[in-house]
C-alpha cells in the first residue's frame, strides 16, 4: 500500500482552463505523481463523489478548487473537500474572486435563466424550465439548483491559500507545487494561513516593459480601434489597462503582446476593491477639470462596470449589481 | 411603499479646510438639520478612496454624499478636481449597476458657508427619502468586508 499523501482537484463553476494549466507544468506533473497519491480529479480520472465521502477527515494532504460556487452540488463538494482536507487552496480566479462566471452577479438570475431557455434561437415551444427534483418510477431524481448568485470559494468555506490566476501561470504552480514536495521532505515551511501564493508582490506594471511617463488622458479609446504605439503605456495612450491595480504574477503577458491588461490576476497587495481601485487610477489620469469634458472622456469607457469586475464581481465589496442582488429576495 | 417614517443613512465625507468648517459653522451658528448624514472628516476630498464609498454602500449606507473645497480653492492647490473625476466615473459604475443616480451626490462649500451646507443636507436627506432604503445586500447574509491577504512570493 502507497503512503504517499493524497492529492485532489475539483473543479466548480470554470471553464476547466485551471486543470489544463495544471497539466501544461510539463516534466513537473510526473513530481507530482512520484510524491502525491491523486484520490480525486474529476478531469484526469474517475471518482465518485460517495470515494471522497468516504474518506477521513483531514486524509488529504492539499486540495487545488477551481471554480465559484454557482450552485448546491458546488457547495456541498466545497464543504466536503473541505472537511476532507489539511489544505484547500482556492485556485484560480473563479474560486478567489469569482471571474467570468461571477459576471452572472450584474444579471438577476430570472434573467439568466430565460436567456438560457427562452431565446429566439432556442427551440423551447412550452417555456419548459429545469426542474430541480423529478418523481419517476424509480424514485425521485435531482439535479443542482442554482444559486441566484455566484459566491467565491471563501465566502462559503474556510481558505488555506489563495492563488489567482485565469489561470495561474504554469510557472507559478510549478513553484507551489515544489514548495509543496520541499514542504513534506522537511526543507521548507508553509506560508502564513490566509497568504496569496504563487504571485509577485507588485502589481502588472513592474513586470511591464513599456515606457511610462506622467500620464494625462484626453480620450479613452478601444484598443482594436487604434493604432497603439508598442513601446508606450497602453493607459498614457487611452487604452484602458488594468495593469495599475493588477496583482504582479503572470510577467505582465498581455502588454506584451500588444494587448492591456484585463485583470485576471485580481487585486494587488493593499487593494482591497478592484473596482474602486481602477477607478481611483483612471480617473486620476484624466486630463480635465471641466465637468462637461470629463464626462465627454468618460464617454470613452464604454463598459466601466465590466471593465473594472470582469474578474473580481463575486469577489468585490458589492459582490454584484443592486439589480442582480435585489432580485433575491422576490 | 410609503417612505414616509424611513430615515436614510447617509455617510457624508468632508475635507478639513471647507466642508468640514461648513459644518462646523453651521453647528455653532445652531442651524437645525437633518440628522441622516454621518459626517466623516478627510483631510481633502483627493484623499476620498473609491473603496470609502463601495464599502459605505456595501455596509448599508442609503446615500453617500462626498464635499469639498470649491473649484480653485483646494487647500492642496488641485486635489478636489481629482475628486470630482473620481465621483462622476464612480457614479457611472453604480449606476450600470443599477444604482439611482440620486444616491450620489457631489457638494462644493466654503467654510462660510455653513447655510449652503445645511440646506443641501436637508434636501438631500428629502431627495434620499424618496428613493427608499437601497439595500445593496445578499439576503440573509452578514456584511463581510474582504480582508487583505498577505502575499508570498513564491519562486520557481
Amino acid at each position: 500500500m502507497t503512503t504517499k499523501p493524497k492529492f485532489a482537484m475539483y473543479w466548480a463553476a470554470s471553464c476547466g482552463g485551471c486543470e489544463i494549466a495544471v497539466l501544461n507544468i510539463h516534466e513537473k506533473i510526473l513530481d507530482v505523481d512520484a510524491n502525491f497519491e491523486v484520490v480525486f480529479w474529476p478531469v484526469a480520472m474517475d471518482a465518485k463523489y460517495k470515494d471522497v465521502e468516504a474518506m477521513e477527515d483531514g486524509s488529504i494532504l492539499l486540495t487545488l478548487f477551481n471554480g465559484g460556487i454557482r450552485n448546491d452540488e458546488n457547495e456541498h463538494i466545497a464543504k466536503l473537500l473541505r472537511q476532507k482536507s489539511k489544505i484547500l487552496v482556492a485556485f484560480g480566479s473563479c474560486a478567489n474572486e469569482g471571474c467570468i462566471p461571477g459576471l452572472a452577479n450584474f444579471t438577476p438570475i430570472q434573467e439568466i435563466v430565460d436567456t438560457a431557455f427562452s431565446t429566439l434561437t432556442t427551440e423551447n415551444p412550452d417555456n419548459i424550465r429545469p426542474q430541480t427534483t423529478y418523481a419517476m418510477p424509480e424514485g425521485e431524481i435531482h439535479i443542482p439548483t442554482l444559486y441566484p448568485i455566484l459566491k467565491t470559494l471563501d465566502q462559503v468555506v474556510d481558505v488555506d491559500y489563495y492563488m489567482p490566476g485565469c489561470p495561474p501561470e504554469s510557472h507559478q504552480i510549478a513553484a507551489v507545487i515544489d514548495l509543496v514536495i520541499q514542504v513534506l521532505q522537511g526543507k521548507a515551511e508553509l506560508p502564513p494561513k490566509g497568504a496569496v501564493i504563487g504571485v509577485g508582490l507588485s502589481t502588472v506594471c513592474d513586470d511591464c516593459k513599456r515606457t511610462r511617463n506622467i500620464k494625462k488622458i484626453k480620450q479613452f479609446g478601444r484598443i482594436q480601434l487604434q493604432h497603439s504605439d508598442p513601446e508606450l503605456c497602453l493607459l498614457e495612450q487611452g487604452i484602458p489597462c488594468n495593469g495599475p491595480a493588477t496583482r504582479q504574477g503572470c510577467g505582465a503577458l498581455c502588454p506584451a503582446a500588444g494587448a492591456q491588461c484585463i485583470g485576471c490576476y485580481g487585486p494587488a497587495e493593499g487593494v482591497i476593491d478592484y473596482g474602486a481601485r481602477l477607478v481611483a487610477a483612471f480617473a486620476s489620469v484624466v486630463d480635465s477639470n471641466n465637468p462637461d469634458e470629463i464626462d465627454q472622456i468618460m464617454d470613452g469607457l464604454v463598459d466601466p462596470a465590466g471593465q473594472f469586475y470582469r474578474f473580481n464581481l463575486a469577489g468585490s465589496l458589492l459582490k454584484g449589481s443592486l439589480t442582480a442582488i435585489r432580485s433575491i429576495s422576490k | 411603499m410609503t417612505n414616509g417614517n424611513f430615515e436614510p443613512v447617509i455617510i457624508g465625507f468632508t475635507c478639513n479646510w471647507c466642508s468640514y468648517r461648513a459644518a462646523d459653522m453651521a453647528g455653532t451658528a445652531r442651524m437645525k438639520y437633518a440628522p441622516n448624514v454621518r459626517l466623516i472628516r478627510l483631510m481633502c476630498s483627493g484623499r476620498l478612496d473609491p473603496t470609502f464609498i463601495f464599502k459605505a454602500f456595501a455596509g448599508g449606507a442609503d446615500a453617500v454624499l462626498i464635499s469639498g473645497c470649491h473649484p480653485g480653492d483646494c487647500h492642496y492647490i488641485d486635489q478636489n478636481y481629482k475628486a470630482l473625476r473620481r465621483f462622476h466615473l464612480m457614479k457611472r459604475v453604480l449606476t450600470q449597476m443599477g444604482m439611482e443616480p440620486g444616491r450620489l451626490k457631489l457638494l462644493w462649500a466654503s467654510a462660510a458657508e455653513g447655510a449652503l451646507f445645511a440646506s443641501e443636507i436637508n434636501k438631500f436627506v428629502e431627495e434620499v427619502r424618496q428613493l427608499g432604503p437601497l439595500n445593496w445586500q445578499v439576503p440573509g447574509e452578514a456584511v463581510s468586508i474582504p480582508t487583505q491577504k498577505t502575499q508570498v512570493e513564491v519562486t520557481a
